[in-house]
């Protein structure tokens, strides 16, 4: 099944809040090789958005098989730095889908809110969906 | 930022990835996926071995950058970074992968207080990321 081209515009319901508590942080900069473990890495934020990426690849009506899911690009903007203490939630929208011969580019925008509903972050990921017919 | 000029290199790192790294990394990503870890299911999806997180090697990339923000230009903020995942990272089970890293101021708006920073990122002699761009914001006035 090839990846439905009606998901433009999407959206998913916010995740679960994922709380940056100061163990989750240090463990995060710890396995990215950051020097200081108090401060939040910039990549934190695609804890959130895999979050919001999961509600997507276990649809079954997009026609994506995470098995065939290959990582194209991410981007990241920030409005503020993430700090040690926030309680995040992502939003998930298909902004694009474009075929790439047999295969999909899925754009996948994901905006990271805090507890006061104040945008953080917005994650962006471009996923190379194959077909299974390649 | 005076004391710079654009194609200064600002800062470079060498980092190991090993497979205990890869583990480290699920563990604190949530990624799990078993190409990270099980040469069995990696080379079942065509990979020539296990492979790094593609998330592990952007994050791992920008952090010579936030050590550069908080030494030379305190204050100032990451305002967006992005890559494209070019090529994987073989991370071998004995030596694991190192992967070098190098930060090269490319743009500075003074009027603005930003500036661009692109990462150049390889591994076994070759660049693993594409296009990987640092925007930086609120540059010290008094550096600006």
């Amino acid at each position: 099944m090839a990846v439905n081209p009606d998901l433009v515009g999407r959206s998913y319901p916010r995740t679960v809040a994922v709380e940056a508590t100061a163990e989750r942080v240090a463990a995060f900069a710890r396995a990215v090789k950051a020097s200081d473990e108090s401060r939040v890495p910039p990549t934190f934020a695609i804890v959130v958005q895999q979050a919001s990426l999961d509600l997507l690849l276990t649809d079954p009506t997009t026609g994506i098989v995470l098995e065939r899911v290959v990582h194209g690009e991410q981007r990241f903007a920030y409005q503020r730095d993430i700090v040690v203490g926030d309680v995040l939630t992502g939003e998930l929208t298909i902004t694009g889908v474009r075929a790439l011969g047999p295969a999909a580019m899925v754009t996948a925008e994901t905006v990271i809110r805090d507890a006061a509903d104040t945008t953080v972050a917005t994650a962006t990921s471009v996923l190379v969906v194959g077909s299974g017919d390649e | 930022m005076n004391e710079y000029a654009v194609g200064d290199i600002l800062a470079s790192r060498v980092v190991t990835f090993t497979r205990a790294d890869l583990l480290a990394y699920a563990g604190a990503s949530g990624d799990g996926n078993l190409i990270h870890q099980d040469e069995s299911v990696a080379k079942s999806v065509g990979l020539p071995g296990v492979i790094a997180h593609g998330m592990l090697t952007m994050g791992a990339a920008v952090q010579p950058v936030v050590d550069w923000i908080a030494a030379a230009v305190p204050g100032a903020r990451i305002a967006e970074y992005g890559v494209r995942f070019t090529r994987p990272v073989i991370v071998d089970g004995d030596g694991g992968a190192e992967v070098t890293i190098e930060a090269k101021l490319a743009a500075v708006d003074e009027a603005a207080r930003t500036a661009r920073v692109d990462l150049t990122v390889s591994a076994a002699g070759q660049t693993v990321l594409g296009k990987a761009q640092v925007f930086v914001a609120d540059l010290p006035t008094e550096a600006a």
